[in-house]
């Protein structure tokens, strides 16, 4: 039997693989594309919004064809107590209008649009098709294998962007187990309601879309944040908070969402809504210090599998999209080098490095370590905050003068100054 | 239903002697076998539109309905052993090649779409008739000998369209075949079991025969890696209302008398009661079943005598 040959096979068809494997096919490369999921898109979760950079650059005014849901033109954060809230928010009237700066989306649709356009530029497509390992000649990685009857497939080059865990990157020895304190296992629920309930409800002008971000005691001191994604016809509710903190507080997902859905001041924007999806899945949020190789002789990982997310602004589709692009760039160069062995496919890293992706997720290194060992962010201080506009603004006879003092004694006795001080440092360390 | 299924046992004890005395040598006997397939909403995404009582289907994934999909496996199985040609056709819009192109992956030698605006707004009458015209179409240029359907399609649950189409066609019609016995050595006859509410039938029928068939009877292949890449390049023939000279009344809308008045979810029945014989009140609690069958044989029959 003949061998199947493609120039490229790429594995996971989200964001990243879609990317290369469209990149690839439109210059002329012969290019598989395998899914496990029925469809590209049948197995992806996100909460999601997606930011339109890079993706404008890939398919120019791809928002006048793509299945997307509602332009973001404000982001709020909703600091909750028991029983209250305080809320920032920035709203840009801007960022609903071209070239847009996010969308909400759905990813079942928007990643089957995408693998479409990869099809028509060429792409096969490959569904139901598990890839169980791979096959190396030597130290190159030359194919892989799939669950299916006289399943090898070989190529010059595989793409790995099968997702969080990757299993390509395991097979090739560039990674072990992910640990699980480098990973956030995140539930949502997709919530209907009518369009104009939305629009109403969040006071939204029609098309665009809010999203809103809760910190506070919920977390039960867990290192996360819950969401609220408006939808066209729909609300993405959610949690994400580190797996290890999931197990050590043996708290269930189910749970949690169940507090947040019920708090008194979110309870309200959910109102006659009715559960239509429940979906989990793990995000890497390990960031820079948790970075895997990210090539070896033959093969390129990409996106989620690499771990490029960049939890405290959740950017994950954008720097997979990024990152397939670059993939497509190196793998021309080898093509035209005719080399495909490490030190070629090493320019991929070069341009992540060069890019805002790697430098992005290097300047805020030092967040998740500082983060985990700070609780207090996530669910101490909206607590005070909270106290402390509670009794700012309560109208009860108690002179104003003795209410500030009283917020900066309950704050001390709270946190404590030295406490606060450090506080203070590992934000600014964040952030900085 | 003690007699009913009294009767039932005796019924497939004449019919499988029948079957033992002509259960002989194999000559290849099924030549072509055509297999309705029908790409669906994935049901566990459908919705109602409350306003027009359709289904929304914008937005929904499709897939090719799994019921078609034994019945595509069946055809393989015979095509194997009797060494039959498989054609998979469909009536559906371009997209509905998708559900065909699995059909190639998984063995079947072609596939063709009907395909034409005014097949638009079909109902099970005009389904039926779009499809026998096709298959019409394809005894005219050699016969066909076997018409296999799914049972019904999950997104309406009709179950009307293998009927219709073999009653158009004068082909005999089995449904709900659960296995399919065997084929007479002269071509003939097919001898299928039923699965049935209360039980199983065998019957033998003549060729040609349309059989829907029940998931039971074989689960459809995974599909080798081979020949799913050479399916997704597969171009499905297309063939529209003319090419199957489709009297144009009897098509699409305009061909579909049936209106929908509401739809609503049956309520749930009721499950059945087990007794087992080793049970401690086992006996007393058969005694009342058995009178309370009494009870309500007496009442049909007293509201037959008033009648
Ligand atoms: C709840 C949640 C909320 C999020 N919110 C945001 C957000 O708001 N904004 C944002 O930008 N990002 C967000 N993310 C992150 C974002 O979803 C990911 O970063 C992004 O999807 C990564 O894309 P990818 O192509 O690398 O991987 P994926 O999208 O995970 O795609 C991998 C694909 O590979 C397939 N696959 C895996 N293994 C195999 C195998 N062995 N064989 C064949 N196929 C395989 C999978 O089925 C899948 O289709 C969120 C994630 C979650 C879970």
């Amino acid at each position: 039997m003949n061998r199947i040959e493609f120039d490229v096979v790429v594995v996971g068809a989200g964001p990243a693989g879609i990317t290369a494997a469209y990149l690839l096919a439109k210059e002329g490369l012969k290019v598989a594309l395998i899914e496990r999921g029925e469809f590209p898109g049948a197995k992806n979760v996100m909460g999601g919004q997606f930011y339109s950079y890079p993706m404008r650059d890939i398919i120019p005014e791809f928002w006048e064809a793509a299945p997307l849901e509602r332009a973001v033109s404000e982001k709020q954060l909703w600091l909750l107590s028991r029983e209250s809230k305080i809320g920032f928010s920035y709203k840009n009237p801007q960022f609903g209008a071209p070239p847009y700066n996010a969308f909400t989306v759905l990813r079942a649709k928007f990643d089957r649009w995408y693998a479409e356009k990869a099809r028509q530029a060429g792409v096969v497509i490959i569904p139901e098709t598990l890839v169980t390992g791979i096959i190396k000649k030597g130290t190159q990685v030359i194919g892989v294998k799939t669950g299916r009857e006289n399943g090898e497939i070989y190529a010059d080059v595989v793409v790995a962007a099968d997702g969080v865990n990757s299993l390509l990157s395991k097979y090739a020895g560039l990674h072990g187990e992910i640990e699980s304190r480098n990973v956030a296992l995140a539930v949502k629920e997709i919530i209907e309601l009518p369009q104009g309930v939305i629009e109403d409800r969040f006071q939204l002008e029609k098309g665009q879309g809010v999203t809103i971000e809760f910190m506070g005691e919920f977390l039960k001191g867990m290192v996360g944040t819950g969401f609220i994604y408006t939808n066209k016809t729909t609300l993405s509710v959610g949690i994400g908070c580190l797996l290890s903190d999931w197990v050590d507080n043996g708290v269930s997902p189910y749970d949690l969402i169940e507090d947040l859905k019920s708090h008194p001041v979110v309870r309200p924007l959910l109102q006659k809504g009715t559960v239509k999806e429940y979906l989990a899945h793990l995000i890497p949020e390990g960031g820079y210090r948790s970075l895997p190789p990210l090539y070896t002789d033959g093969m390129l990982v990409t996106g989620d599998a690499a771990m490029l997310v960049n939890g405290l602004h959740q950017e994950g589709s954008n720097l997979a999209i990024m990152s397939g692009k670059f993939a497509a760039e190196t793998i021309l160069e080898a093509r035209k080098a005719g080399d495909y062995s490490a030190r070629t496919l090493g320019a991929y890293k070069k341009k992540l490095d060069e890019s805002f992706v790697i430098k992005d997720l290097k300047k805020y290194s030092n967040a998740m370590p500082l983060l985990e060992n700070n609780r207090h962010f996530f669910s101490t201080y909206p607590r005070l905050l909270s106290d402390a506009a509670d009794e700012f603004i309560r109208v009860d006879g108690v002179p104003k003068k003795k209410k500030q003092r009283m917020i900066l004694k309950g704050i001390f006795k709270r946190r404590g100054i030295i406490g606060i001080i450090k506080d203070a440092l590992s934000a600014w360390r964040i952030v900085k | 239903m003690i007699f009913f299924l009294m009767a039932l046992l005796l019924h497939i004890d004449i019919v499988s002697t029948a079957i033992d005395s002509q259960y002989c040598s194999e000559k290849v006997t099924i030549v072509h076998i055509v297999v309705c397939l029908k790409q669906v909403p994935d049901t566990t995404e459908v919705k109602i539109d409350r306003k027009t009582n359709t289904l929304i289907r914008e937005g929904v994934p499709s897939i090719a309905n799994p019921f078609d999909l034994n019945a595509v496996e069946a055809a393989l199985v015979l095509k194997e052993k009797y060494g039959a040609t498989v054609t998979v056709i469909s009536m559906g819009p371009p997209q509905a090649k998708e559900a065909l192109r699995r059909a190639i992956a998984m063995g079947a030698d072609q596939a063709i779409l009907l395909s034409d605006r005014s097949f638009a707004g079909a109902d099970t009458l005009a389904t039926s008739y779009t499809l026998a015209q096709a298959i019409l179409k394809l005894q005219d240029a050699g016969g066909v000998d076997l018409v296999l359907c799914g049972k019904q399609a999950i997104d309406g649950d009709t179950a009307q369209v293998g009927p219709g189409i073999a009653t158009r066609l004068n082909l005999t019609q089995l449904t709900y075949v659960s296995k399919i016995e065997s084929v007479d050595a002269d071509g003939k006859h097919i001898t299928v079991e039923r699965k049935l509410e209360n039980g199983v039938e065998i019957v033998r029928g003549n060729l040609p025969a349309l059989l829907t068939v029940v998931k039971e009877i074989y689960k459809p292949r995974y599909a080798s890696l081979p020949c799913l890449i050479e399916s997704l390049a597969y171009e499905p023939v297309v063939w529209n209302a003319k090419q199957i000279s489709a009297d144009s009344s009897q098509i699409g809308l305009e061909g579909s008398p049936t209106w929908v008045e509401t739809i609503f979810s049956p309520p749930l029945r009721e499950g059945g009661v087990i007794l087992n014989p080793g049970d401690e009140n086992y006996d007393k609690e058969f005694s009342g079943l058995i009178d309370t069958v009494k009870k309500i044989v007496a009442e049909e029959r007293s509201k037959l005598v008033c009648s």
